[in-house]
């Protein structure tokens, strides 16, 4: 055998050879990678909402605060709660943190829905309110006031978040809320830094006290001096006999909510595999043909002396390049979408859940690795065919 | 051999590639026909009868809220009111917290619950029985066949958003024409429990006397109450489950979005298949013209082909839709959302209709293009 023919053997087909053969059939290419393209956007779409909506729930909630509901009651939402003497009884609980003016960090909050109209017409939905004092606020760093000013102590003001304004009507500076049987005007804006905040209005926990007459709080939030001193805490108050009450760490509360998208993930893993394993056969199809109208050329090239296994190589590598087309097309179309804020229904509290469409690193990833799958899928066997036929048929064709 | 033979052997000569894009197609539609399934179920479908003479009265800011209890009787002395009765979401943990073992509980009336749902079917010896003992409840026959209950049975279940906790005996088993997956109980029971909550409830059921009546009685319920301290929301069982829907997100948008995507990729790909397949016939063509086929019978017989393999696609692919739908409705995650979708006869037509114009749309320019080729040319060509 000489020489070059032994080189070439060990060879594999130049990647060149595939480049010009998708250029050639640039018509069936693009219709094949359009496909795929479609179902990776699809398969982003889905991701990107289910890594917005975990996004909203993991940052939310400081290891250090934990979260004190009455017993038995897993949302803040509950019938019943934590009444005022036992918030003054947790104030003095040891290992509390204290803020700048020496005072415990435990803030007594309330939850209350009303009802808004959605800025699309889609139409009215509950939104969450949560009343708090100043300390709930510091309690809370990441979220930062953006225009306007925080509710005053005393006054029927509440400041809301900036998507919250964003997809509701009636939510403007100025504008005024009705809640109960009162009117709250509208003060300020804050930002919650992508956390579950992000969907709430806040107003002062006070004032609402004396308007409804609440004798309890639904929730207290306590700041820890550390996160070990928080897991104390949380076993002190679990096993105080005379509280009655539920503690959990805030950041545990809030991931407990990351099931509400439970029914976007169900749909969505069934829509994203459907549609792959179609796209699959549309690209098997497209790489069939390929290799039955190059049957002469593949003959040529195995007389040539490249072996059947770079044969094999370079098609498997042609469809993984058509899907890498695709996927690349997928991501361009879904790249404007990113950080497109939507709601939906957050499974503790029946009430709007607002968050942002989120492209991560990850969701790029993986849908770049079942973009390249399909391809894969799609082209083991006609590669598998053209690597094993005839090369003296090939060359009569 | 008249042109129909054709159509079917030229359809199955290269049978790798119809049966690919056959099953490609029928992936497409398969998806399709649950997007439409979904979207019936949610935004057309009605149930029975009853359903269409029934509102709901709920606290017009949230059902987190509760009612006064002594609504119910101005409620039922509106004219056009046959019956009201009263609801609470119990909301309670059977066993644990998995989902698989989620289902509704409602504290009500026994007296008057089966008049207001007068298609839940028991029998009368097992509905006194359960209007006599307060500790009492009954349940869907859906539900009682999968956690294996009978009459007689004892069922505890945790209090989370009440701080009762419910030690119930099973006296009676309904019939649902849609699978409620619900337990009743008496709501004096939680009365008892958590004293706090006497005389006030949940929402009222109220029933009317005929569909005709239902807004007016909506109406003048809601007006009854505009004042009160606890002001009133009334709407159909249909529109408040709209209300539900509505609560989930952009859910239209979401399903139309997946349905566009699916379609355009499914038409690409019987597109890219015509389009393969009649170039390579490009000789053939010319024969047939050759031979005197007209440019219309030559048009007609690719699109008939395309038509073909895309209704085989369709027809598949909404048989499998049949069998997903009914996984979809008995998954613990979907339960809530799925209860009793099935798949229905005009949206399997509607999927069919979808595949022939699918067909037809892909093979209608190539086909066209061919059909206008020179003679000469196609028989001069090499593929």
């Amino acid at each position: 055998m000489p020489p070059t023919i032994y080189l070439l053997k060990a060879m594999a087909v130049p990647i060149r050879y595939n480049f010009r053969n998708l250029l050639v059939r640039k018509g069936t290419t693009a219709m094949t990678a359009l496909g795929i393209a479609l179902t990776v956007t699809t398969a982003i779409f889905i991701m990107a909402l289910l890594a917005g909506l975990r996004e909203a729930f993991a940052t939310t909630g400081d290891p250090r605060n934990v979260l004190v509901l009455r017993k038995g009651s897993t949302s803040e939402l509950s019938a019943g709660g934590v009444s005022r003497e036992a918030a003054q009884v947790l104030k003095t609980l040891p290992g509390i943190a204290t803020d700048h003016h020496g005072e415990p960090m435990v803030s007594g909050e309330d939850i209350l829905l009303i009802n808004l109209p959605r800025k699309d017409g889609s139409g009215e939905v509950n939104v969450t309110v949560r009343f708090l004092s100043p300390v709930g606020i510091a309690m809370r760093p990441r979220v930062k006031l953006l225009t306007g000013r925080w509710f005053a102590p005393g006054h029927r003001e509440v400041t809301v978040s900036q998507s919250i304004n964003n997809r509701f009507k009636h939510a403007n500076i100025g504008d005024q809320i009705t809640i109960g049987n009162g009117t709250w005007d509208v003060v300020g804006l804050f930002d919650a830094g992508g956390s579950a905040h992000e969907s709430e209005i806040w107003g002062d926990v006070n004032q609402l006290g004396i308007d409804f007459q609440r004798e309890i709080f639904s929730s207290v939030l306590i700041r820890a001096t550390d996160p070990g001193a928080a897991q104390l805490l949380q076993s002190q108050v679990r096993d105080d006999q005379r509280l009655k009450l539920n503690p959990m760490s805030e950041p545990d509360y809030y991931a407990s909510q990351s099931n509400s998208g439970a029914p976007i993930k169900f749909v969505g893993t069934i829509v994203a595999i459907l549609m792959a394993i179609g796209s699959c056969f549309a690209a098997m199809n497209t790489m069939y043909a390929a290799v039955v109208n190059r049957a002469k050329e593949i003959a040529v090239l195995r007389v040539m002396g490249f072996s059947q296994a770079s044969i094999m190589s370079s098609f498997v590598l042609e469809s993984l390049l058509l899907s890498f087309l695709g996927a690349l097309a997928g991501i361009t179309l879904m790249l404007p979408f990113n950080g497109m804020s939507t709601g939906t229904s957050n499974s503790k509290t029946f009430s709007e859940l607002v968050f942002n469409l989120r492209m991560t690193p990850g969701v790029v990833g993986v849908a770049m690795i079942f973009a390249l799958s399909m391809g894969l899928l799609g082209g083991f066997g006609p590669a598998w065919h053209a690597a094993r036929q005839n090369i003296v048929e090939g060359l009569r064709d | 051999m008249n042109l129909l033979n054709i159509v079917a052997k030229n359809a199955s000569r290269n049978q790798r590639r119809s049966t690919l894009t056959v099953l490609s197609i029928a992936f497409g539609l398969l998806l399709l026909t649950v997007m439409m399934t979904i979207w019936r179920a949610f935004y057309i479908d009605r149930a029975g009868e009853e359903s269409s003479h029934r509102l709901i009265t709920r606290h017009k800011v949230s059902m987190a809220f509760l009612l006064p209890a002594f609504y119910r009787d101005k409620i039922r002395s509106l004219p056009g009111v046959k019956h009201a009765v009263n609801e609470t979401w119990f909301g309670g943990q059977y066993k644990d917290d998995r989902p698989e073992n989620f289902f509704a509980q409602f504290g009500t009336d026994p007296q008057e619950y089966l008049q207001v749902f007068p298609e839940f079917q028991m029998p009368p010896d097992q509905l006194l029985a359960w209007q006599h003992d307060r500790a009492g409840c009954i349940v869907d026959s859906d539900l009682a066949k999968k956690h294996g209950w009978k009459v007689g049975d004892r069922i505890y279940i945790k209090g989370t958003v009440w701080p009762v906790d419910l030690d119930l005996t099973i006296r009676g088993i309904f019939t649902a024409p849609t699978p409620a997956e619900a337990l009743l109980f008496n709501n004096e029971y939680l009365e008892e429990g958590f004293p706090t909550v006497k005389g006030r409830v949940g929402w009222f059921e109220v029933l009317a006397d005929s569909a005709a009546d239902v807004p007016r009685v909506a109406e003048e319920i809601d007006a009854q109450f505009r004042n009160a301290t606890r002001p009133t929301k009334t709407e159909t069982e249909k529109a408040f489950q709209l209300d539900y829907i509505a609560m989930l997100g952009n859910v239209k948008a979401f399903l139309l979005s997946i349905c566009g995507a699916v379609v355009f990729a499914t038409l690409l790909v019987s597109a890219n298949t015509m389009a393969m397949s009649i170039r390579e016939r490009t000789r053939e063509v010319a024969v047939l013209k050759a031979l005197g086929f007209t440019r219309g019978a030559v048009l007609w017989l690719f699109v008939s082909e395309a038509i073909t393999l895309a209704l085989a696609g369709g027809v598949l692919g909404t048989f499998a839709a049949w069998g997903l739908v009914s996984v979809m409705a008995h998954s613990p995650q979907l339960a809530l959302l799925f209860i009793g979708v099935r798949i229905t006869l005009p949206t399997v037509l509607a999927g069919l209709m979808v595949a022939a114009i699918l067909g037809l749309a892909s093979a209608f320019v190539p086909a066209y293009n061919a059909s206008r080729k020179n003679i000469v040319d196609g028989l001069r060509y090499v593929g």
